[in-house]
């Protein structure tokens, strides 16, 4: 089993796809109900065995660990690789643990189609837990694309009002900027003849090639971050998505593009990666600023929460392409504690919405008298998100800056400044929501959580605490990998003339 | 010797055979042994299939240097016969529920199959136009088949008008290149050709335009652009499982044949016909994914798609290397069982009695036929290009050959198509899935259909894991091509 763990884990939620699509019943309702515990105890076990790469995973290296290799497609010189090291662990925990969170949450709140619906985000998690396993980079291509198969229906299916529009809209952006990826993988591997990402780390390409590539992956990764301005699929993905379907986006789907920038775009290629810099930070800085004032004017809940998610990655990409061991790790940080945080406060918006079918915020107001537990939960997650220290926001946040200051000071002060905006969006958010007279009738006949809704609740708030107080956890396993990484690319960059683009007119 | 090659050509011999005696005894049986005379064309294929597959032929040229048996053409042979064989199986039923069952339809397919068997076997310009010929005229019968209905009689008479333009472009092309280098024979061709490369001398006007005209003939058989105009047309108004069939066996034939012409004698002028085929294989991309976006009747769609896909899979030709040959093979062999499974759900679409075609009567498929619904969604996914689905593989294998060969921005402007097609196909989906069932379609959809539907996703589903004989087996048939 541990020389399989990683096949397991990615394809243990794809077995239990194929059992849910063989339940036959007399009802609907009994179908219904076996999927659903039948994708709970998938993916609870696809979790309790993902747990092992926690404990297994060796600290203090930067080697790939459960490495797995057959050979599949010999004449394209594909092969079936996979391997983790601690960047990508983290994300495959991250994975698995909202998969069943999800699961849980859509208990009651998806009544039709419950069998799809399952299927559906079984084979999601395949897709999402792939990608961040794979080592080889058609693999990974191949899990990073099939991903938008399930989501496309996710949304689709079960989405609100305008979900054919936010469906399309999200398929089409992500595979505009797929394919290009696709393109540049084909050079990459007509350049190097193997497709295999250990290998093409080590490769050299030339430097003018590389700004090509690196545009391609871009066009890729942006749109998955996603970065301004080709962030606008992702309000309307999230609004019209079920609450699950936004747990997953915000939590794991909007990792995969920054992942992308970490796995590819700085180790294959650095002198690229220099040049292009000040294009990352702008766009970045723009995103933190201008979607953060956006947000501020956001009547939608959810796309309130949507645009601060756009805000709070240009943060992780400001800290990936410092590209100093706190950037980096801030960075991979950030995505983490965004990753339990987002996802949490979707599904806090999930809980009021199933109770009142609407998200607008002016259709709440004094929840917090109705439903204290709610409102105590809700609070610990939009301080998390705001990044007060003792959450897993602030670190992240924090390590970031530190990292942007010494790559670049006037950087670092800009994107600062998103900070103050975060907790004005968010204080705003809570305290019309859940403060205020409680006035409204129906806001007055809320129920507090049910047992189930705690269930959901109880690990996220446990992990944001241990996020925010002791981050070393986390840390410890990452570091060996990102200051690996960071010693090949500035290796790199030293071997070559690499510099930033418009460095004449900045003097840098 | 005259046994040697007679072995050679088994393959093609028994089809010829079988077709007579198949043709004498629906004549004589008449037309309610239609049923019959079908299930025995499926045979017949099927052992044409064997014959080439468990065959221990012969390879090397036969009849003088007419015909060819290699690698290649027994690849493509299996293609094809695979695409007639599902095509026939799904003839029968629709025939006999529109009340056009003859034992003619069969019959003329089988006599195509013959066809296009001689054009990926032909060595020589006589050859490869007999074959050709045979096969077109089969077609043009079938697609006017129903002669009552002004349609099919419209899609007849266009396919035959345009598609004897284009058997005169072809001879008056191959008369050209006959005149200029004395010789029709493949080989002599080659080295002919060859020679006034090697001896830097730039090849005579006469002969690159009769190649252009070759080539413009076969463009029009795979309806690429810009001689696709009578592909919507046809296809819409052809009966469903003709267009199926239309839509794949006699492409697989056409292009293997434009493969073998271009890279075998032809092969040393890349430079002159390399730059027709980027710019067919763009205009086809290009369109057949635009004109499709506003199709609202789903065999319309399918030409622009089949449009769409030509252009893809001579991207790899385009590419004019080995690889590209080899990704050529791979895109046809999986164009031809996406095309296939998704004819088999068009032919499925009946609503009390009758068939309908209109995309929007694919509404709430999912609610009403789900087995089916999920079937044509992994079909148009797959067909969009989106992994983990062979439509994705076959895509990889083309544009990897032309990034390889350097053509960047071919296969950039193309893959760009790609997604403006994965918005029509995504559309289908939608309709079954997101949208609220108008009226469901009759059930059963028959034994045929089941078992039609059944390979071909299993075959799209499952390429990803068990793709090796194909892609081994595409490996040595582009090898064989280029070795000589």
């Amino acid at each position: 089993m541990q020389d399989h763990i990683l096949s397991i884990v990615t394809f243990a939620p794809l077995l239990g796809a194929l059992i849910i699509l063989l339940i036959r019943g007399d009802s609907e309702e009994a179908v219904a109900k076996n999927s659903r515990w039948v994708a709970l105890w998938v993916s609870g076990v696809t979790f309790a065995v993902s747990l092992l790469l926690w404990t297994n995973f060796e600290r203090g290296t930067a080697e790939f660990q459960f490495v797995e290799e057959v050979e599949w497609m010999p004449s394209l010189g594909l092969s079936y690789r996979m391997g983790v090291d601690g960047i990508s662990v983290l994300f495959v925990l991250l994975s698995t643990l909202l998969t069943p969170i999800c699961i849980i949450s859509s208990w009651a709140a998806v009544n039709k189609r419950v069998k799809e619906y399952m299927v559906s985000f079984l084979i999601l998690e395949t897709m999402m837990v792939g990608m961040f396993c794979a080592l080889d980079i058609v693999v990974f291509y191949i899990f990073f694309e099939g991903v938008l198969i399930p989501m496309f229906l996710i949304i689709g299916v079960w989405g609100g009002a305008r979900r054919v529009y936010a469906a399309f809209k999200l398929f089409l952006y992500t595979l505009a900027g797929s394919v290009l990826m696709l393109v540049a993988i084909l050079a990459m591997y007509s350049f190097a003849g193997t497709t295999d990402i250990t290998t093409l780390m080590t490769t050299t390409f030339p430097s003018e090639m590389q700004k090509w590539l690196w545009i391609a992956f871009f066009a890729s990764f942006a749109v998955k971050v996603p970065m301004w301005p080709v962030h606008t699929w992702l309000p309307d993905a999230h609004v019209e998505a079920p609450t699950a379907g936004s747990v997953i986006l915000a939590g794991v789907l909007l990792k995969m593009g920054a992942y992308g920038f970490l796995r590819f775009s700085l180790p294959m290629m650095p002198e690229a990666s220099v040049y292009f810099t000040p294009l990352v930070y702008t766009l970045s800085i723009i995103a933190v600023i201008y979607t953060s004032l956006v947000a501020l004017a956001q009547e939608d809940m959810k796309k309130l929460i949507a645009y601060s998610s756009v805000a709070h990655m240009g943060y992780v990409t400001i800290g990936i392409f410092a590209a100093n061991q706190q950037g980096i790790e801030g960075a991979i940080y950030q995505m983490l504690s965004h990753g339990v945080v987002s996802a949490a406060l979707f599904l806090c918006v999930g809980v009021v919405y199933d109770r009142m079918h609407t998200r607008m915020i002016a259709a709440y107001g004094g929840v917090v008298d109705k439903m204290p537990v709610y409102a105590l939960m809700f609070m610990v997650f939009m301080l998390a998100s705001v990044g007060l220290p003792g959450t897993g926001g602030f670190v992240g946040e924090f390590l970031v800056l530190v990292g942007a200051f010494k790559a670049n000071t006037w950087v670092a002060a800009l994107a600062a400044t998103g900070m103050v905006l975060g907790a004005a969006y968010m204080l705003y958010l809570y305290r019309k929501v859940i403060f205020g007279k409680l006035e409204k009738d129906d806001v007055k006949a809320l129920l507090d959580l049910n047992w189930r809704e705690k269930a959901v609740f109880a690990p996220l708030i446990i992990l944001t605490l241990w996020m925010g107080i002791y981050p070393p956890s986390f840390l410890d396993i990452m570091s060996a990998s990102v200051s690996n990484l960071i010693t090949n690319y500035e290796t790199a960059i030293a071997a070559s003339n690499a510099a930033p683009m418009f460095a004449q007119v900045f003097g840098q | 010797m005259i046994t040697t090659d007679l072995s050679m050509a088994l393959p093609e011999i028994f089809l010829a055979c079988s077709a007579t005696v198949l043709l004498m005894y629906g004549a004589y049986a008449g037309n309610k042994t239609a049923g019959f005379v079908s299930a025995l064309s499926v045979a017949v294929i099927a052992v044409a299939f064997g014959l080439i597959f468990f065959g221990d032929q012969k390879q090397g040229l036969a009849f003088g240097g007419l015909f060819v048996v290699d690698a290649y053409a027994n690849y493509m042979k299996l293609v094809a016969l695979t695409a007639s064989g599902f095509g026939i199986l799904m003839t029968q039923r629709f025939v006999e529920r529109e009340g056009m069952a003859r034992f003619e339809i069969p019959v003329l397919m089988v006599l195509a199959t013959l066809g296009m068997m001689m054009m990926i076997s032909s060595n020589d310009l006589m050859s490869l136009y007999v074959g050709l010929e045979l096969q077109s005229l089969a077609l043009y019968v079938i697609a006017a088949i129903r002669r009552e209905n002004l349609r099919s009689s419209e899609a007849g008479l266009k396919y035959f008008v345009l598609g004897a333009l284009s058997s005169g472009m072809l001879l008056y092309g191959c008369s050209m290149i006959y005149g200029f280098t004395g010789t029709t024979d493949f080989d002599t061709l080659g080295t002919v050709i060859s020679g006034l490369v090697a001896g830097d001398q730039s090849p005579q006007v006469g002969l690159v335009v009769g190649l252009v005209f070759v080539c413009a003939a076969i463009a029009f058989k795979i309806s690429a652009v810009p001689f696709h105009m009578w592909t919507p047309d046809v296809y819409e108004g052809a009966p469903t499982p003709v267009t199926a069939f239309f839509a794949s066996a006699p492409k697989v034939a056409a292009i293997a044949l434009f493969a073998r012409l271009l890279s075998d004698p032809f092969g040393s002028l890349v430079a002159e016909w390399q730059q027709i085929i980027v710019f067919v294989a763009l205009a086809s991309m290009i369109l057949g994914s635009l004109a499709a976006i506003k199709q609202t009747n789903i065999k319309r769609l399918m030409a622009y798609s089949s449009i769409g896909n030509i252009g893809y899979a001579l991207v790899g030709l385009a590419a004019g290397t080995q690889a590209g040959v080899e990704g050529l093979v791979i895109y046809m062999t999986i164009y031809i069982f996406m095309n296939m499974g998704t004819f088999a759900c068009i032919l499925s679409m009946r609503q009390k009695g009758n068939m309908v075609e209109g995309i929007d009567d694919l509404k709430g498929l999912s609610k009403t036929s789900p087995a089916m619904a999920l079937a044509l969604t992994i079909f148009m996914f797959s067909m969009a290009g989106i992994p983990p689905l062979a439509g994705f593989f076959a895509k990889y294998v083309v544009f990897a050959a032309a990034v390889d060969a350097g053509l960047t921005t071919l296969a950039v402007i193309g893959i760009l198509t790609s997604v403006i097609g994965a918005f029509y196909y995504l559309r289908i989906i939608k309709v079954m899935y997101f949208d609220e069932p108008s009226g469901s379609f009759d059930k059963p959809i028959g034994a045929e259909m089941t078992l039609v539907l059944t390979v071909t996703t299993a075959f799209v589903v499952f390429f990803i894991l068990f793709s090796s004989p194909i892609m081994d087996g595409a490996a040595v048939a582009a090898s064989a091509l280029f070795a000589g």
